[in-house]
């Protein structure tokens, strides 16, 4: 079972002042595949995602070693258009967060940064970009209305639009589901499934049978740490570590 | 109050929140009752638009015509707005974007104390540094004739005096913003000027046009430290290095007199009249339009 | 075009750098000019004595009066209004906790008062004075004051109070106590640092503010005497020495205003150093 590996984290350490927030991570993120991140509350889960999408520039008391390979290219590293970096890889956050604009704008936005101009280019992929995100037919004659008056599994549904408006080849989404009703969770689980054929989806879940559902591959984390990574027949059906057989037995939370 | 039991100390105390609630309730119309029955006396005599704009004052021969303090204050308002408002505002952005922490930890005492300085020593601070920079330096560097005491010098003065109150407001305003929204911004690939300029402002509009309507507000209405420097002459000025007059330095350097001239006391409580309507207006419409327009 | 945009984010960059150095560096020009002109003329005798005859030519004397008289003014303005202040805050915050709609309309009344500039609020209390045939006194500059300082007091009491989770007023009636026990017990003593904060902050206002006072309060040289009869106070002390063509009058308003800035700092300094110590006791949720 090799894979085609699209992100390589080479000793990841994140420190806040003293208190170090990720030690030593070493993960490899296969190529169109959805990855599943693991592990408790405060691990570093997000954290991790914000590295690699260099987020973590937001925060200046954030200390980020080591090195993030994505197609042999040590984003850590780059000085140089960090801004074209962040187009590689859509971000989905834990509740979704318009901007405030209106519907449309909001991925006609994303589009603008890509560098597109033409508005009838424009025109077409905002509505290629709603389709894919299995939002369209709620949202076709309300285009001019300000995102916030979705509901909230729509707005959801739009934020995962606007990032993939920047034509990543990777998705990040951090817990995308936790704010959202079954309804829409499903959803959105059902857009990731079909996305990924796609894109390299890296997905922080705490919903077991949602990662059952549709990982290929687990890291679990624990305390700053990878415990164990591996695909999800490996992890989820026989687990090597002691910690992560009690995670998954549901003894910790 | 030992002496009362449980019960009855608890209605004593409910009836005294009780009144003191309906004081404060009816504040705002016991003043414009008050003024408005003291001016009543002008306004049964002149037409409210002879005395807004007449341009003769001469209480002793009966005429009242407060349009150039009313212009007078406009101007030097204004003026005080247009270097306040983007002062604050590049201010505020600055330290809650573009900087660490310790930044905003020293301009919160910075802020306090510039909020806590009595107007009276802002007025002495503008005739000590304004007044003679303009005079001295100012006026003949752009050769124009000017003493000091000016539009100019009330509106700089002004300025200073409410940029603690603006910039106070328009940081909460960016503070409340969540991180979450500028992370979305970054992560579509913008860059921190562009997400300032396209989602942060956008979002913060309607609270940066309140907190300048409300800084509006307070400076039309701000006496002590203006009357000191602007010069005091009922003229309308033709240019911002002139002197000037405004309502409340009207109602504060007068009030000694009103009593001996008829209808002057009238006159006086129509400027405060004319003021507390300006104050009440303005702080209606912004809390209306926070309200109203926070669409997204 | 990309250059362009470089340049625009430098150029706003630097524009912001330089408001806020603007303003720090104006906080300081008048902190030095109000230290630098007022530590050469203050003297002990300023701060110890009444003003003599021909003070206001020169000759010797202080102006403990307006000291004696803007403290006690402020005194007791700012105690009035924490008589009615309190009450209200609580009841907003206990009593009419359940009724937003309620808490919202007042909020907002008391943020409109709190924009009413205080020289309405002197026209007011002149009026009023005349109305009730009151001559210029004390009581009058210390009711003006308090109307004044009312809305500053209850909107910061509020502020404080609101913070307060509803589950501690659910704590206290489920041990048998009724609401104005909750208010002023459980309530106040939960807050003490904000309440003392709002206290000192309106204490601050009273003092400084000279526009409200002007018609009300008088001028006198002698010390505070009795609430109808007229009262000095520092902010008008600082305006009428400053109206004088003599230097050394000048002089002594500049140190006036330096005394007046001191107690206002002290004050507000003292009230952060307060508001910290209280912090401890404070039940943290
Ligand atoms: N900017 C920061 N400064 C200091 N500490 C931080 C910062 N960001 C995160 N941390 C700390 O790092 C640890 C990991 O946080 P993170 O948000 O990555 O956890 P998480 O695994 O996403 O948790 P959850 O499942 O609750 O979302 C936490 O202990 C948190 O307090
Ligand atoms: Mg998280």
């Amino acid at each position: 079972m090799e894979h085609e590996t699209k992100i390589e984290i080479r000793d990841l350490n994140v420190f806040a002042g003293k208190n170090q927030i990720l030690k030593n991570i070493n993960i490899d993120i296969p190529k169109n595949k959805i990855t599943v991140i693991l592990g408790p509350s405060g691990c570093g889960k997000t954290t991790l995602l914000k590295c690699m999408n260099r987020l973590t520039d937001l925060y200046p008391e954030l200390k980020v070693s080591g090195r993030i390979m994505i197609d042999n290219n040590n984003i850590l590293a780059a000085k140089e258009d960090i801004y074209k970096l962040r187009q590689q890889m859509g971000l989905l956050s834990q509740r979704p967060y318009p901007l405030p604009m209106t519907i449309y704008n909001n991925i006609a936005y994303a589009l603008k940064l890509r560098g597109i101009k033409k508005r009838r280019e424009i025109h077409k992929l905002v509505l290629h970009y709603l389709q894919q995100a299995n939002l369209w037919d709620e949202v076709r004659d309300r285009m001019r209305e300000p995102a916030v008056r979705l509901s909230i599994g729509q707005q959801q549904r739009l934020c995962l639009a606007r990032g993939l408006a920047v034509n990543p080849e990777i998705i990040l989404a951090d817990e995308p589901t936790s704010a959202l009703d079954p309804i829409s969770s499903q959803f959105i689980e059902e857009t990731f499934s079909k996305l990924k054929n796609d894109y390299t989806i890296v997905l922080v879940t705490h919903i077991l049978r949602q990662a059952k559902r549709i990982a290929n591959h687990v890291v679990f984390m624990y305390l700053g740490e990878v415990i164990e990574q591996g695909s999800v027949e490996e992890v989820f059906g026989n687990p090597k570590m002691e910690k992560t057989k009690l995670y998954l037995g549901g003894t910790f939370n | 109050m030992y002496l009362l039991n449980r019960v009855q100390r608890h209605r004593v105390n409910s009836t005294w929140m009780v009144i003191s609630l309906a004081l404060v309730a009816f504040l705002p119309f016991l003043l414009f009752i008050g003024l408005y029955l003291k001016s009543a006396m002008l306004l049964r005599d002149y037409s409210l638009f002879d005395l807004v704009f007449s341009k003769i004052w001469k209480p002793s021969s009966g005429q009242f015509g407060f349009y150039p303090f009313i212009v007078g204050s406009v101007w030097v308002t204004m003026l005080a707005m247009i270097i306040t408002a983007p002062v604050c505002l590049l201010t505020a952005i600055y330290v809650t974007q573009y900087t660490r922490k310790f930044v905003l930890r020293i301009m919160h005492p910075a802020i306090d104390i510039l909020a806590g300085i009595p107007s009276v020593v802002y007025g002495l601070w503008g005739i000590l540094v304004i007044v003679p920079f303009i005079s001295r330096y100012l006026g003949p560097w752009l050769e124009v004739k000017t003493m000091g005491y000016s539009i100019l010098a009330a509106a700089f003065v002004l300025s200073i005096m409410i940029i603690p109150f603006v910039l106070n407001i328009l940081i909460e305003i960016f503070k409340a913003i969540p991180v979450e929204l500028k992370e979305a911004t970054w992560s579509l690939g913008a860059t921190e000027w562009q997400t300032i300029k396209h989602v942060l402002l956008r979002k913060a509009l309607p609270g940066i046009i309140a907190a300048f309507g409300f800084g509006l507000a307070r400076a039309f209405g701000e006496t002590m430290a203006v009357l000191m420097v602007v010069g005091n002459v009922v003229k309308l000025p033709k240019s911002v290095f002139d002197p000037g007059y405004t309502l409340p330095a009207l109602i504060a350097n007068n009030y000694g007199e009103m009593l001996s001239i008829p209808k002057y006391d009238s006159a006086l409580m129509f400027a405060a009249l004319l003021l507390l309507v300006v104050s009440l207006f303005f702080n209606l419409v912004m809390h209306f339009f926070i309200v109203k327009f926070n669409k997204y | 075009m990309k250059l362009a945009r470089k340049i625009e984010e430098k150029f706003f960059k630097a524009l912001m750098f330089l408001s806020t150095v603007f303003i720090l560096i104006i906080l300081a020009i008048i902190i030095y000019s109000i230290f630098e002109k007022g530590l050469k003329s203050i003297s002990w005798e300023m701060i110890t004595q009444i003003p003599q005859g021909g003070y206001y030519y020169g000759k010797g004397g202080g102006i403990l009066n307006a000291i004696l008289g803007s403290l006690t003014l402020a005194f007791g303005a700012t105690a009035l209004a924490f008589i009615i202040g309190l009450p209200v805050a609580l009841y907003l915050n206990v009593f009419l906790v359940r009724h937003k709609k309620v808490i919202t309309i007042i909020r907002f009344l008391l943020d409109l008062i709190w924009g009413i500039p205080s020289i309405v609020y002197g026209a007011f209390g002149f009026s009023l004075m005349i109305l009730l045939g009151l001559q210029t006194s004390l009581l009058a500059g210390i009711l003006t004051v308090t109307l004044f300082i009312l809305p500053i007091m209850i909107r910061s009491m509020d502020e404080i109070l609101s913070t307060v989770p509803i589950g501690l007023q659910e704590a206290s009636y489920s041990l048998g106590s009724n609401k104005s026990e909750t208010a002023f017990k459980i309530m106040t003593r939960q807050t003490v640092s904000g309440i003392i904060t709002a206290i000192l902050l309106s204490f601050g206002r009273a003092i400084g503010d000279a526009a409200s006072v002007l018609f009300t309060a008088g001028y006198t040289d002698h010390l505070p005497n009795g609430l109808l009869e007229p009262v000095a106070t520092l902010p008008l002390s600082i305006f009428f020495q400053l109206s004088s063509p003599v230097a050394e009058v000048q002089n002594r308003a500049y140190a006036s205003a330096l005394v007046l800035t001191l107690i206002i700092l002290l004050v507000s300094l003292f009230s952060r150093g307060l508001g910290k110590r209280y912090h401890k006791t404070k039940i943290n949720f």
